[in-house]
């Protein structure tokens, strides 16, 4: 498949995997703990599983799988405002396919589907417009979520919905942004993260420049990888490189994809849809301020949260959860407690657990080698 | 054309199906000779009694049932009709059974077409031809709106034993090598997107065929053959666990060599699917002994459902039940049951 076969390919790999054990030679020889690296997006934990690349490097690098995947951050008490909105007459919940298992207090929206709600699968927001076409007597509701990498997306459909005028079309916005996350994650005391792979997909539509204060004020390397393997490992050498030659930047490997500036007429689009919460609450990570944003009074109409009006009830994850530690790298996910007893793919606790893209399922269900070696060496 | 038995076929009225053709009376009567016995076409089946008289050959039966339920009926490829025949042959198959018999059992939804029940009973009656297998008994119940959705199928199979076969899902050993007949995933691939909720236009067609002659040629040709099943739903990934579990072994495969179409890779990559769950329903697994790779693999390519065969990985030494893929980029990665469905990733 052209475009995605150049990016697999194993022998250029093994050249990238030599010149990292290269780079780890040099550092190691002053450091005392593993070198930890976080990738802050979902799409990477993917890959890194999909592909078994955290199996090809030297032990000491340690790969943190962090808060980017935007179905594990979700907070039970969204899922339950979602059932609730759901449960009302007439409504057709519409969502992307993995916050079909996330767990709420009661139930998850794929139970909920079982108790007799009408919830439909979505593979796009204009798909979920395209229903609410098809059936004027019904409230089409969307789940908004995920990163800058959707919101323009859901922008787009509710200005489309505005220009056809669809009234029976609304958003349950539950966007959430990476800056300030990222920003809670480097202020927390018990952080030893050495660098960062930064989002590709979201800087596609951000650009590059807001991480800047990673490098500046916390001295932390970062790059901005793609998604294909070979991006992932090109990018984890580039931050080796920035800590072996004692630099600390933001350096962007997926040019061909995220430009410095963004991409500013999604920017706009945004802008013009959205507004900043002053906080918003994050599985695991508690609340942080400004990490969400909600319709702007303009949109209110097209606006689940005001249309339906929403509870916003919030709900204290489990108390044997340890998914903010795991998030934050404090420990890794076979070392939760509940990780594989309580808490497994078929009974989740912690939404890292139930998308493939949450570092808990994906160390269940690809974990590699290094899984084995920690499970049986703990066991 | 009715085997000696006075039937009334043609006298079916109207477009739809509705309750009064599940009623018992002439409308009934009508709909069974009209689409399923003009059909089906059968000495056996012909006299419509309560249960048919089969004549096996040889001591030993294999016999299977299989329900099918798919959304759309139709679809690149084949239909529901053409499924359940191929389904219930090829459990069959798999098992080393010559299939001979089949039953077949419709709920049909009130207001279903005429035009496509009749479509569907005349691709049974071909897929059955092509099987070489009989429909000799069935039933026909119609359910009110919503009660199901539009048409289901159950069909039962029996079929004798192909003479020394043994095969076993607990004797996988290290040193034998899996084995598969062809593209993977191309029927899941195919329902999903002729669902029509992807926007995504592909030319992926489903696979679904009839297996126990390729089945037959495999096992003539590698005696030795220790195992094979039919990768359905849950796709190889859960045969290959199923099989790593029963037999206590490892499995290793690798990505390389697993033989997927660019329209099916291309599709998995959009969606954020992965192949190896995906249903196929013309697919074999087989663990076959090192010695007969080749032989095995020359009968299987030489079977027109057998062309694109391929060795796909071994039985190894390892951590029993673990089944392991070397990706293309030179990683090892797991390869575990599915919980669930396989939903689309967001992004």
């Amino acid at each position: 498949m052209k475009y995605v076969d150049e990016y697999r390919d194993g022998a250029r790999a093994q050249t990238l995997v030599k010149a990292i054990a290269r780079l780890v030679a040099n550092i190691g020889s002053t450091r005392q703990r593993p070198l930890q690296i976080m990738e802050v997006c979902g799409g990477h934990t993917h890959s890194i599983f999909r592909y078994g690349i955290e199996g090809m490097l030297p032990d000491c690098i340690e790969l943190v799988h962090g808060p980017g995947c935007p179905v594990c951050v979700l907070p039970m008490g969204r899922i339950d405002d979602c059932i609730a909105i759901a449960e009302r007459p007439g409504v057709i919940f519409t969502t992307f396919g993995d916050a079909m298992r996330v767990p709420g207090s009661r139930k998850s929206l794929l139970q909920a589907k079982a108790g007799g709600c009408d919830i439909r699968i979505v593979y796009s927001p204009m798909d979920a417009l395209a229903l609410a076409r098809r059936h004027p007597d019904r409230d089409v509701v969307f789940f908004g979520i995920g990163f800058e990498t959707t919101m323009p997306s859901t922008a787009l459909t509710v200005l489309q919905a505005e220009r056809e005028g669809v009234a029976n079309f609304s958003v349950f916005c539950n966007h959430i942004t990476i800056v300030p996350t990222i920003k809670a994650i480097l202020d927390s005391p018990d952080l030893h993260l050495d660098g960062f792979l930064g989002p590709g997909h979201v800087s596609m539509v951000i650009g590059t420049t807001p991480y800047e204060f990673v490098a500046k004020f916390y001295g932390k390397p970062m790059v901005i990888a793609g998604f294909e393997p070979l991006d992932v490992l090109q990018s984890i050498w580039m931050v080796l490189r920035q800590i072996a030659e004692g630099r600390c930047e933001i350096e962007n490997q997926y040019a061909r994809i995220a430009p410095e500036r963004g991409n500013s007429p999604a920017l706009e689009t945004v802008a013009r849809v959205y507004e900043l919460r002053e906080f918003f609450e994050w599985r695991g990570l508690g609340s942080i301020d400004h990490s969400g944003v909600r319709m702007r009074p303009e949109y209110a109409r097209f606006d689940a949260e005001r249309k339906f009006t929403v509870k916003g009830v919030s709900i204290a994850d489990p108390k044997s959860c340890q998914c903010g530690e795991v998030l934050k790298g404090v420990i890794k996910p076979w070392q939760c407690k509940v990780f594989g007893g309580a808490c497994t793919p078929e009974t989740p606790l912690g939404a890292l657990m139930v998308s493939s893209e949450g570092a808990c399922a994906a160390y269940y269900q690809y974990g590699g080698v290094k899984r084995s070696q920690a499970v049986a060496g703990s066991a | 054309m009715t085997h000696g038995f006075p039937r009334h076929v043609g006298k079916l009225q109207g477009e739809t199906v509705t309750l009064a053709h599940g009623g018992g009376g002439k409308a009934m009567k009508d709909l069974i000779d009209d689409v399923f016995v003009s059909a089906f076409d059968n000495p056996l089946l012909a006299p419509l009694d309560d249960a048919a008289w089969l004549t096996l050959p040889g001591k030993q039966l294999a016999f299977t049932t299989d329900s099918f339920v798919v959304d759309p009926l139709v679809f690149p490829g084949g239909d529901i009709g053409k499924l359940a025949v191929c389904g219930t042959v090829n459990d069959l198959a798999v098992v080393g059974a010559v299939p001979l018999y089949l039953s077949c059992a419709v709920i049909i939804e009130e207001g279903l077409s005429l035009d496509l029940l009749r479509s569907v009973a005349r691709s049974m009656a071909a897929a059955a031809r092509e099987a070489g297998v009989r429909i000799v008994t069935g039933d026909t119940k119609i359910v009110g709106k919503h009660a199901c959705d539009k048409l289901f199928i159950t069909t039962a199979g029996v079929g004798a034993f192909h003479p020394g076969v043994a095969l076993d899902i607990r004797s996988a050993r290290p040193g034998d090598v899996v084995l598969v007949n062809g593209m993977l995933g191309d029927h899941g691939a195919a329902i999903l997107a002729a669902r029509g909720d992807l926007a995504l236009d592909t030319a992926i067609t489903s696979d679904c065929a009839p297996l126990h002659e390729l089945v037959g040629a495999l096992l003539d040709a590698a005696p030795g053959t220790k195992f094979v099943r039919d990768p359905t739903r849950g796709g190889v990934a859960t045969v290959l666990n199923e099989i790593a579990a029963a037999s206590g072994v490892a499995i290793e495969i690798d990505e390389d060599r697993t033989p997927l179409r660019e329209e099916v890779r291309g599709f998995c990559e959009i969606l954020g699917l992965d192949p190896l769950y995906l249903a196929n329903e013309g697919k074999i697994v087989a663990i076959v002994p090192s010695d007969e790779t080749e032989v095995a693999l020359a009968a299987l390519r030489a079977h027109p459902f057998g062309a694109a065969a391929a060795v796909i990985g071994r039985i190894c030494d390892g951590e029993p039940g673990r089944v392991t893929m070397r990706t293309v980029f030179g990683g090892s990665r797991i390869v575990d049951v599915l919980v669930g469905e396989q939903m689309p990733r967001i992004c």
